[in-house]
């Protein structure tokens, strides 16, 4: 039964990890995403192994119910017509490897495997109290009442906030552009020397677009 | 009553947590996109979160505030990213890019 959880835990490792890596070495944004699921999927797997099941029903629903939602929504209203031809990573990318290659090679690896980490010994018959979702509702409505509140007003803030800055106002609002007219508008964008106010370039497309048609 | 705490030494749990992030940090570091930027960062929460569940397990079962410290975390982190998006968005309205190397008006 222990042979059957470590080849669990060791499959479940090697998703996360798997997916991790394609999310950030991946070309396209869109797959990126996907692959971001799918390891969200394996971290959630993983609370489930730990038995940390409210936790792993959280994250179900809150990382792949929500925020990727959230992403793809985000990818799909900022459509970068070149992105997908694009080099995706920055002129010094290896400079950015170095830097968490050697912080997961001298720093955590080292000290995550001498540390003598004091584990409470194994319980001998009964299997141990493990707290579980009822314990987790008690002590949100006890000591960490006020932690609870101040997150509820976080959440409250977040919301409000992303609608204020995302929000576009109903006079400057303009049309969706079809992918036809961004071509010729990155076209245009491109040959002139002085760069034109892009909801003026915008206007401009659509109403060049009118006319021909 | 089998259990990970005797199938599976904590390090290698750590380790996961560890290698994920790093990973994370790579992302959010290397990629010119600002949503790639994000995906990193969601991958080096998620990899936190993984430590602090897996304290909560082989340490101390039997108190709450692992897990409660790991969803209070998943809040900050759902809120971060709303924000983050529409924070995105907006720029991507007023700019027509996505890329974090053209959005540089803060540069002196």
């Amino acid at each position: 039964m222990n042979t059957l959880i470590t080849i669990l835990f060791v499959v479940f490792a090697a998703f996360i990890l798997a997916s991790a890596i394609m999310t950030v070495t991946v070309k396209n944004i869109v797959h990126a995403a996907l692959w971001l699921i799918s390891s969200f999927f394996g971290v959630g797997a993983l609370y489930l192994l730990m038995e940390a099941e409210f936790l792993g029903v959280a994250q179900v629903l809150i990382y792949v119910g929500a925020v990727s939602i959230l992403i793809l929504f985000a990818i799909m209203l900022t459509r970068d017509l070149e992105g997908s031809q694009n080099r995706q990573l920055t002129p010094r990318w290896w400079i950015a490897l170095i830097v968490p290659a050697a912080l997961f090679g001298l720093l955590i690896v080292p000290t995550v495997m001498t540390y003598a980490w004091q584990l409470p010994p194994p319980p001998a018959g009964q299997s141990p109290a493990i707290s579980g979702a009822q314990q987790i509702g008690t002590a949100f409505m006890r000591e960490y009442l006020l932690p609870f509140e101040v997150a509820a007003i976080l959440l409250l803030v977040a919301m409000i906030g992303a609608i204020v800055i995302a929000f576009e106002e109903r006079e400057r609002r303009r049309r969706v552009l079809t992918l036809a007219e961004q071509v010729r508008l990155r076209r245009q964008q491109r040959q002139p020397a002085p760069l034109p106010e892009p909801a003026a370039t915008a206007i401009q497309a659509s109403e060049a677009t009118g006319g021909e048609s | 009553m089998p259990s990970m705490t005797e199938a599976v030494p904590l390090p290698w749990v750590l380790t996961l947590a560890g290698a994920l992030f790093c990973v994370g940090l790579f992302g959010a570091l290397s990629r010119r996109n600002t949503v790639g930027i994000l995906l990193g960062i969601e991958l080096m929460l998620n990899a936190v979160n993984i430590n602090l569940v897996a304290f909560w397990r082989y340490l101390e079962p039997n108190v709450v505030a692992g897990q409660t410290f790991a969803l209070f975390i998943i809040t900050v982190a759902a809120a971060e990213a709303a924000i983050g998006l529409a924070m995105i968005i907006a720029i991507y309205r007023a700019r027509q890019t996505v890329n974090a190397d053209e959005v540089d008006s803060l540069r002196g």
